[in-house]
């Protein structure tokens, strides 16, 4: 098979490209990205001294736990009907989820789009449809077009809660005060929205090489190979390796959208704390779809386990067997921080092949 | 982050263009991609066009790997 | 006969005989129910197979079949794997006042036309009515009894280092029809479910002289979950990625969903694990009726400690874990 027979060669390059470095650690910030290094077993195709770690780009796995909290109350309110994609249905806030509250009988629905949001709104009049914006800046455009479909069209019982984040400046917060990690895979579908140049700033800021890598199994290789051979040469660059769907300037319709909807807000993530500007908020404008000043609720705060070390695990800078809490008071069934909510971060698929 | 997923547009009627994903299809809208046109192999998350693919771009990058990413190799890519 | 089912039809007078008559004796008509006692009487060997099954799925009609369909077919292919001859089902049904006569005919006759494609008898039943709202239309129970003739014997199900495992069609087609249908997905044209009962398909397999060490039709939790449930602490399971069959439109939803076809529910096959000698006779079996067009070797049983994987088409190693839950989509 032609493929196989590519990716034969981008391993011998890899190998011929690793055998004169030390431990090299490459991160990627993309649930995808993360799932499909899982699927093909590319950890598995590359040297020993080759670490890939999986950073914080579940926006799943680092929804604050506040955030979870907020959309149950509302959930939980009469006359609800809250709309999520599937991801978010299984995080827990302490015993609850989305999915708990959906087989006690609330009206709870999975959308695969956000316009079906729209849709159920339309047809349920006498309710109030809530949909919870979870994703970076590949989903956040898609909300905001939602949002511009509801104004145009005077839907009045649709609100949205947004939980949306962006990609750079926590990458600016995570690896400036100095990590572990030697290069950087880009998310290939935000970048097909911000634009390849979005990124430069990895290579000239934090003086990483970087490659903006698209998902198949020949794509995550060649970007790797290509960050090896950057600093097999001392490069500092930051290219990119999808080609075939990213520009260098993205999608400006969609960001135009984007910002017109929303803004730039300080976001609380899960495990890593507040990280200035890199929420996403919905602008005065539009505040009247915004659910969390459409609807009153209070939130029931858990206590802050402390001790969670998910900053540093995403990082490179500790194991999750570091971790005091790992496999005691952080399991896949019950997580504290990112690296475990996510079924492919590092705390879950350590705990998942422990005994191995 | 997220899911998308390539298919070709074989129609397109009011904002919405009809995918199709290798004899299956699926509507999408070209809210984010107004420009989408008939024939257009695009990329697709969450029933949203997001972006047309470039199918010049794979040879391409293959070229790119053969011809400069060998251990030694003194030109600049 | 009244246009809807009421709550006398559930009560055991008139109504009730009425709805037999009329509508359940017709349908399923065979010397063991037509006396409608309170059990049926019937010829049997030394040991049955029995087994039952609920079924509440939403909707209930879905392309490629429907709940009546379902609830034969599921409890056919149950005893149908324990290697026991399918021959005679009990079905009771709770139905939710005001739910249309009409749409109880289609039922009754979509089972009444599954049960006669099984080569079963639907011997004995039981209606209740509850109060609207309590039973989303309908739900049905059904029991099965198979048997042990022709020298038949029960399946060891147990599986050895050396099996192959087989598959005698393309996965997640069930589970991707209904989730396609439940949510009003819009895809065209629509995912067609394989529901289907593979009473003949098994039929075939025992009678090859191939040996079966194991046998399951892979329902919730799909072709992992069986696998999980079958390797043992001495034991792994292999399963190759580019051997798995599976439709290409239930393929294309499953990359737009996120979800791995491996983890979906299936309704119309089975999955063996045989020994390696037996295997090319089983698969012949398969490959000779239209249900098994699609059987393939999948993977096979090494010595090992527990481990279920799939190896990629690049040689690396996936993990398979027992499925937590229904599999809902990803989009991020």
């Amino acid at each position: 098979m032609k493929m196989k027979a590519k990716i034969e060669d981008l391993k011998k390059r890899i190998e011929e490209l690793a055998k004169d470095m030390g431990p090299v650690t490459i991160m990627e910030v993309c649930g995808t990205h993360t799932a499909s290094m899982h699927k093909y077993g590319i950890q598995e195709l590359l040297p020993g001294n080759i670490r890939l770690v999986s950073g914080p780009g579940c926006p799943v796995c680092v929804t604050a736990q506040r955030d979870i909290a907020a959309a149950l109350a509302i959930a939980k309110q009469d006359d609800v009907i809250f709309t999520s994609f599937g991801d978010m249905m299984r995080v827990p806030y302490g015993d609850q989820s989305l999915y708990s509250l959906y087989e006690s009988g609330r009206d709870i629905r999975i959308v695969t789009s956000p316009m079906d949001a729209l849709r159920i709104a339309q047809e349920n009049p006498g309710k109030q449809v809530v949909y919870f914006g979870i994703g970076f800046e590949t989903t956040a455009p898609l909300t905001a077009a939602l949002i511009e479909a509801a104004d145009e069209r005077r839907v009045e019982n649709l609100s949205i809660y947004s939980a949306h984040k962006t990609m750079p400046e926590a990458l600016r917060h995570l690896l400036k005060k100095g990590s572990r990690i030697d290069g950087l895979i880009c998310p290939g579908h935000v970048s097909t929205i911000i634009g390849a140049k979005a990124f430069s700033f990895v290579s000239e800021e934090l003086l990483l090489p970087a490659a903006v890598a698209g998902f198949g199994a020949y794509d995550i290789m060649a970007a790797i190979c290509s960050i090896l051979y950057m600093l097999h040469k001392g490069q500092k660059k930051c290219v990119n390796m999808y080609p075939r769907a990213v520009r260098d300037h993205g999608n400006e319709e969609a960001l135009k959208l984007l910002y017109k909807v929303f803004e730039p807000r300080d976001a609380l993530w899960r495990g890593l704390g507040e990280i200035k500007g890199s929420g996403l908020g919905i602008r005065k404008g539009f505040e009247k779809f915004d659910a969390a000043k459409r609807f009153d609720f209070t939130v029931e705060e858990i206590a802050d386990a402390g001790g969670c070390i998910c900053s540093s695990i995403l990082c490179g800078l500790k194991l999750p067997t570091d971790c005091l809490h790992f496999g005691k008071g952080c399991t896949p069934e019950r997580p504290l921080g990112p690296c475990m909510v996510s079924s492919e971060g590092s705390c879950a698929v350590y705990y998942r092949y422990k005994g191995e | 982050m997220c899911l998308a997923v390539p298919g070709r547009i074989v129609k397109i009627q009011d904002g919405y263009a009809e995918i199709d994903y290798g004899g299956l299809s699926k509507q999408a809208s070209i809210r984010l991609y107004p420009e989408a046109k008939v024939n257009d192999y695009v990329l697709v998350h969450a029933g949203f066009v997001i972006q047309v693919l470039d199918p010049e771009a794979g040879p391409e990058l293959e070229r790119i790997i053969t011809e400069t990413m060998e251990p030694g190799d003194e030109n600049e890519s | 006969m009244q246009k809807k089912i009421t709550l006398a039809h559930g009560s055991g007078g008139e109504s009730y005989r009425e709805l037999v008559q009329e509508v359940f004796l017709p349908a399923f008509a065979n010397d063991m129910l037509r006396p409608l006692t309170d059990s049926a009487i019937c010829p049997a060997g030394e040991r049955i197979a029995m087994t039952t099954d609920s079924f509440v799925i939403k909707p209930l009609f879905f392309p490629g079949g429907d709940i009546g369909r379902l609830s034969v077919s599921g409890t056919v292919n149950d005893l149908a794997v324990s290697g026991a001859c399918p021959k005679y089902l009990s079905v009771g049904m709770i139905i939710e006042a005001g739910f249309e006569m009409e749409t109880l005919m289609r039922i009754v006759k979509s089972m009444a036309m599954t049960a006669r494609e099984a080569g079963v008898c639907i011997v004995t039943g039981d209606t209740k009515v509850v109060e609207g709202g309590s039973a989303d239309g309908i739900f049905i129970n059904t029991a099965g009894i198979g048997v042990f003739t022709e020298g038949r014997q029960p399946i060891p199900q147990r599986i050895r280092p050396g099996d192959r495992i087989i598959i005698s069609g393309c996965m997640a087609s069930h589970g991707i029809a209904i989730m396609a249908a439940r949510e009003n997905m819009g895809f065209r044209p629509p995912i067609e479910s394989d529901v289907a009962p593979l009473a003949d398909l098994v039929d075939r397999v025992l009678r090859s002289g191939g040996r079966v060490n194991a046998m399951r039709d892979p329902t919730r939790g799909g072709v992992a979950a069986t696998l999980c449930e079958w390797v043992t602490p001495d034991t792994d399971i292999a399963v190759f990625d580019s051997m798995l069959p599976v439709r290409p439109d239930v393929s294309a939803v499953c990359e737009i969903l996120g979800l791995d076809p491996l983890y979906i529910a299936n309704e119309g096959i089975i999955l063996l694990s045989v020994p390696a000698p037996d295997a090319e006779e089983v698969l012949a079996a398969l490959h000779s009726a239209d249900a098994g067009k699609n059987a393939a070797i999948i993977g096979e049983v090494r010595k090992g400690s527990g481990s279920v994987y799939a190896v990629t088409d690049y040689g690396t190693k996936r993990k398979i874990m027992m499925p937590r839950g229904e599999l809902l989509p990803r989009i991020c």
